[in-house]
Order: C-alpha cells, then sequence, then structure tokens
C-alpha cells in the first residue's frame, strides 16, 4: 500500500515485494482468525441452546463436566445384567468393553462385539473413562411445540404483527408525505415534537392509557396491541421521510400538471417508488411485533388463549422452571421464524438500520 | 416536456388573478398536508399528550383500578411516598450498578466492532457484518432463556470453559448481587447489532481523503483511528449513547423474564420499571404508579438534556451548525 510507493525500483524490489505481501498476508490472517474467534463465541449461545434442548436433565447436569453433546452412559446386557461399558487401553488400542466384575487391583471386561470373550484387565477400573453414546432425546421439541401450544401462538402473533403492519404502513406514509412534500405551518417544530417522542419513555403514558383501555372494555383483547400502530410512529416516519425527500420532484409535478391530486400522487408516484423502505419498515414492524413482550403482557394477562410467543414462552417457562431443555427448545421455537425472515430479507433490514442512522 | 409544464406552472405571477390563485393553491395544499399529518396529530394527543397530563392528574390521587369511584385527591402524599419507598432507592442503586457496566459499553462495543469489520485486513466482511447483526433479531425472551442456561454456574458454558480452560470456578453468575450486573449485560449482548450496524456505515462515509492526508504525513493505524475517525463518527457515537441512555429508563424485559419479577437475588434486579409494573398492575394502584413514571420522566428528561448539553463538547459535525 503505501509502503509500495516509497519502495524504491532497484533490484531488491521482487524480494521486498514478496516479504510485504507475506506481511500483509498475516496481518489478514490474524485479523480474520480473531474475527472469527469473536463471531463464534458470539454464537455460541445457539449451539448450546440446540444441544441443551435435546438432553434430558441427568444429561444436562451432567453437561458440568461430562460429554457436551447429548449423551448417556454406554450399557451393555450380558446373561440379563446391565453392565457399564468404559474406554479400556489394552496394548496400543483403547476398547469399549463391559465391565463384568470389577475389583481392585484387577478386572474382567466382556467384549460387546464378541460377548464369548472375556478380558481381565489389571488397574483400578476407576480410573477408567466411561464410554458415551449419542442419545438425544427427539420428543423435547415436541412437548414444548404441545405445551405452549406453538400454531395458536402463532397465528396470535401473526394476527396482531400483521394488523399493525399495515396500521404503521399506511399512517407512518401519510404522515411522512405530509413532512416532506407539504407546506405546513411550524413544520420543522412539529418534526422536531415527533422525534422527540422516541424519547420519552412508555412508562410515562402507560398508566393511563391502560387505565382508559380498561375503561372501554379493550384490556383482554388485541385492539390495545393493534389500534395505537394506525397513529403513526416516530421512527418509521423519520425513515419514511427521509426517503421521500430524495426521490426527485419531477414526477410529482408532472402528475400534478396532468391533474392528478396529492393523494392519487402518493399512490401512483410516491409509493411505486418506494418499495424498498416500505419492505424494510413493514420487516422491522414484523420483527418489533414478534418481539413485543410488555405490553401484549399487561393487556393480555389471564388470556392465555390470546397471547402472542413472547408472552407465550414465558408463560410456560415459568410454570416449567425445572426443565432446562424444554427451555431451551421453547426458546428455539420462539426465534426460528425471525432469524429465518431476516435470512431472507437481510439486504432490506441492513439498508434500513442505515437509513435511519446515518441521517441523523 | 415535464420541464417545459414545470417552467410554466411556476412563471412568476403576472397578474393579481395568478396570484390570488397560487395563493389559493398554496392554501389547498396546506390543507392537505393537515389531513396527511392527521393520523399523527391526533395519536399524538391521545396517546402521547393526554395520557400524560393524564399521569400527572393521577399522581395526586390515590386512584386504584380495582375501585374507581372512589377516587380523591391526596396532595403530595405519593410524592412524600417516593422518598420512603425502599423500593425507590434499591432500584435506583440497581440501574446505577447495571449503567456502570452498559454505558461504556454502550460506547465500546459497536465502535470496536464495527472497526474490525471495516478493516482492510478482514475478508468475508459482509459474512462477519451479517452474523454479527442477526442476534438483533433473536426475541428478547428467546435471548434471555438461551443465555441464561450458558451462564448457568454448572453446566453453563460459560463457567464450564473457565474451569477446563482457565483453571478456576466461575462465578454464580445468575445468584449473586453483584455478578448479576455483568451476566445483566452479557444478555445484551445480542442487542448490539443496530448500534454496530449504524457505526459501521458512518465509518465507510468518512473520507478516504483524509486517511490519504494523514497517510502521506506519516500516521500510523492508530493515529489514524484516533485522530480521524473518532472524531469524525463521534455523532453516532453519541446517538448510540443517547439510545442507552434511553434503554437504561426503558430496561424491563431482561430482569423481568429472567427473576420473573422478583427482584431477585436480593434485590438486585429489581430496577424500577419493574417496580412500577408491580405497583400499577400487579397491584392496580395507578395513583402511586403514575408517580413513578413521572419520577421516571423527570430523570429520563434530566440526563437527556445533560447529554445534549455535554454533546457541543466532544461530538464534532463535519456538515457545520445544523
Amino acid at each position: 500500500m503505501a509502503i509500495k510507493l516509497e519502495t524504491p525500483p532497484n533490484p531488491t524490489i521482487n524480494a521486498s515485494s514478496y516479504s510485504i505481501q507475506l506481511r500483509n498476508m498475516a496481518a489478514i490472517g490474524t485479523v480474520t482468525l480473531f474475527a472469527t474467534m469473536l463471531l463464534v463465541t458470539f454464537l455460541a449461545p445457539f449451539a448450546y441452546g440446540f444441544i441443551t434442548a435435546f438432553k434430558d436433565r441427568e444429561q444436562i447436569v451432567r453437561s458440568a463436566d461430562g460429554p457436551i453433546l447429548p449423551m448417556d452412559p454406554e450399557k451393555f446386557t450380558y446373561e440379563g445384567r446391565e453392565l457399564d461399558v468404559f474406554q479400556v487401553p489394552v496394548g496400543d488400542e483403547t476398547l469399549s468393553l463391559a465391565l463384568l466384575q470389577p475389583g481392585r487391583q484387577e478386572s474382567v471386561f466382556v467384549n460387546p462385539d464378541n460377548p464369548d470373550e472375556l478380558i481381565t484387565w489389571e488397574g483400578s477400573w476407576r480410573t477408567l473413562n466411561p464410554s458415551w453414546v449419542l442419545a438425544p432425546r427427539w420428543g423435547n421439541f415436541e412437548r414444548a411445540w404441545n405445551g405452549i401450544n406453538f400454531p395458536l401462538l402463532l397465528r396470535n402473533t401473526l394476527v396482531i404483527a400483521v394488523l399493525g403492519m399495515i396500521g404503521t404502513l399506511v399512517s407512518s406514509v401519510l404522515v411522512a408525505y405530509a413532512f416532506a412534500r407539504f407546506p405546513i405551518p411550524w413544520k420543522n417544530f412539529l418534526f422536531l415534537v415527533l422525534i422527540g417522542t422516541i424519547i420519552l419513555p412508555r412508562q410515562v403514558t402507560l398508566v393511563p392509557t391502560y387505565a382508559f383501555f380498561a375503561a372501554i372494555g379493550w384490556t383482554g383483547t388485541w385492539l390495545p396491541l393493534i389500534v395505537p400502530h394506525f397513529f403513526a410512529n416516530a421512527y418509521n416516519v423519520f425513515l419514511f421521510r427521509q426517503y421521500f425527500l430524495s426521490l426527485p420532484k419531477d414526477l410529482d409535478e408532472a402528475a400534478m400538471i396532468d391533474g392528478a391530486n396529492p393523494f392519487q400522487i402518493l399512490i401512483y408516484v410516491i409509493v411505486p417508488q418506494s418499495w424498498p423502505v416500505i419492505v424494510a419498515v413493514g420487516l422491522f414492524h414484523f420483527v418489533f411485533a414478534w418481539n413485543d413482550y410488555f405490553e401484549p403482557l399487561i393487556y393480555l394477562l389471564g388470556r392465555p388463549n390470546l397471547q402472542p410467543i413472547s408472552v407465550g414462552i414465558q408463560q410456560f417457562n415459568f410454570i416449567y422452571d425445572q426443565q432446562p431443555h424444554l427451555i431451551q427448545a421453547t426458546a428455539l421455537l420462539g426465534l426460528i421464524l425471525p432469524v429465518f425472515v431476516f435470512f431472507l430479507a437481510q439486504r432490506f433490514f441492513m439498508r434500513g438500520v442505515v437509513i435511519t442512522g446515518v441521517e441523523k | 416536456m415535464a420541464t417545459s409544464q414545470r417552467i410554466q406552472a411556476h412563471a412568476p405571477p403576472a397578474t393579481t388573478t395568478t396570484a390570488r390563485k397560487t395563493n389559493a393553491m398554496l392554501r389547498q395544499r396546506r390543507l392537505w398536508g393537515w389531513l396527511f399529518l392527521s393520523p399523527w396529530i391526533f395519536g399524538f394527543f391521545a396517546f402521547t399528550i393526554i395520557p400524560m397530563g393524564a399521569s400527572l392528574v393521577f399522581s395526586f390521587t390515590d386512584f386504584f383500578l380495582l375501585r374507581p369511584d372512589e377516587v380523591a385527591f391526596v396532595g403530595l402524599r405519593n410524592y412524600r411516598r417516593l422518598f420512603t419507598d425502599p423500593l425507590v432507592a434499591q432500584s435506583l442503586r440497581a440501574t446505577i450498578m447495571f449503567s456502570l457496566i452498559a454505558l461504556p459499553l454502550a460506547i465500546a462495543l459497536p465502535v470496536g466492532l464495527a472497526a474490525l469489520l471495516n478493516s482492510e485486513l478482514l475478508i468475508g466482511k459482509r459474512f462477519f457484518r451479517t452474523l454479527f447483526y442477526m442476534p438483533y433479531m433473536v426475541p428478547v425472551v428467546s435471548a434471555v432463556y438461551i443465555w441464561g442456561g450458558m451462564l448457568n454456574t454448572n453446566s453453563g458454558w460459560i463457567n464450564r470453559f473457565m474451569r477446563e480452560f482457565l483453571g478456576f470456578q466461575g462465578p454464580n453468575w445468575l445468584f449473586d448481587t453483584v455478578w448479576i450486573y455483568p451476566a445483566l449485560n452479557i444478555i445484551g449482548l445480542w442487542g448490539i447489532g443496530n448500534a454496530m450496524l449504524i457505526t459501521l456505515a458512518t465509518m465507510q462515509g468518512v473520507p478516504t481523503a483524509l486517511y490519504e492526508a494523514a497517510r502521506v504525513d506519516g500516521a500510523g493505524p492508530w493515529k489514524r483511528f484516533t485522530n480521524i475517525t473518532l472524531p469524525m463518527i463521534s455523532p453516532v457515537i453519541f446517538y448510540n449513547l443517547v439510545l442507552s441512555v434511553i434503554g437504561l429508563f426503558r430496561y424491563f424485559e431482561i430482569p423481568f423474564i429472567l427473576k420473573q419479577g422478583s427482584g431477585d437475588p436480593g434485590g438486585a434486579t429489581m430496577f424500577f420499571n419493574i417496580h412500577l409494573y408491580k405497583t400499577a398492575f400487579s397491584f392496580q394502584d395507578m395513583g402511586y404508579g403514575s408517580t413513578l413514571a413521572w419520577l421516571l420522566f423527570i430523570m429520563a428528561g434530566a440526563c437527556t438534556l445533560v447529554l445534549f448539553a455535554s454533546a457541543r463538547y466532544w461530538v464534532y459535525y463535519a456538515g457545520g451548525d445544523d
């Protein structure tokens, strides 16, 4: 790079540029390796959750120092008796042998591959490592699925998410269009007020809002989780406004001269140019609704049939606190869909984030 | 075609009739503007202004949701109660203990990670960027349970790693009144994706000419980072800091799900919002709940103001004063 510029044109150039290249490659290797290790650490909990979800409680207790994978001690049935299988060093190799007669100095083992063969081994059998076999508990996911009633939670979450998504898209597009294109008095002040609501802790408005929804009989229904989204949200308005401002006005004006009213311009000119940001906001709302915990918790208290997935998983695990494998299985059921959607549509997500952040 | 028409449309008003016509058009466009703005205006009053006013009024009453007919004004009683309520002091202590780790992390981690992902020495940038962002999509309920397992004193991988590779027994993360705070921060790590991505995008926007100039002047990588990158991205560091301070005052889900709102161990996770939730919704004491909410609002507002006031001493806006 910069060093190359300073390299004088002399016969040693090949050797020196070679060593520079080598040094660069070493640096690239180090940085990439470091990033890989960091990433593995960062994502290790997924592996932990996945592996633990296939264990039973005994296997989890054992995982403090035993095998990491869901494994059971190997057993061998010999003449009606269940024998423990150990890793026994015989000569140069290690064999899996079943312990028949434990002894302090020497023990007698059976070879599970050839039960007629009895092997006497010298040494304390207590020093031997037990032999493990993979024994995943496949039924855990089924129990978790049925326990939380996944199809019902999925239905509830999707209804809440999709209706709220429609609400926030329609209202935020309208409001952002107003901010981006119309000569409203004190527009900048109003926009500042809108952005200011981001800073407001929602707890300040929560108590009276809850009391109000309770008074009109909306608590215990989905309405408090859906209807407020029909009145625009500061983040989304910001995102749409930023995008609309970047669209050239020529097309608007051409349509206006052709006699289109502002609403028609929005539908036929602005919206068709804005699909990337509309998809991004829609996806963000989906993830938000999937993740939202606090408001469903208070508004749907005591209505387990209406609860979305976040509350459903927590309530289930509150009851089954002592079953860590089911906790992990439900946690994985809870994250699989948003993560899947993210991988399908990651470009939209990444772009949306960058618009909100950088323009600030 | 369109251009010529536009020139006509914007032609200077020659007569008073056209001027009147332009005025009428402006008025009409204003009306359209208000119409499009109306969902937010309505929502702002219905879900922000009126509830805020109402909660201020509630805070001077003994409003219980279960017996709404017997509401009476009690003056400053709820506010006096703040000073004698041991849970208020405890929750403030919990917030401060938590923020001692959370705020430095909120500043350093996105910058460090973004610098790594922006390094010209890294191969597969897109791959790393996507995967470091991905856990941001994990619902907080799932993240709490998965990390809760990771942090288990005996069977969790973190303590197992410490035992096997570092040779000592790790702490009792989730049941120790001090270690719970690093544990909560670790559980929150998966939420870093957003801040990281915004910081990275800002970093990529720093003009390369600045780096070239510094290189010519003989500045090494570290100098270039501290003297060019950091000042140029200070607005986004500020933005991350503001968001995490706001997050502190909203902090609820992680400790609530982890400890079912019990505040264990020893009240260490009795954060302000958990206390508020229990007061207002478990005990339905809406009067005192509103008082707590207003205290929270005042504290959050004060902190945000202090932050914004401090910004001009350390945040550099390349675009001038806007």
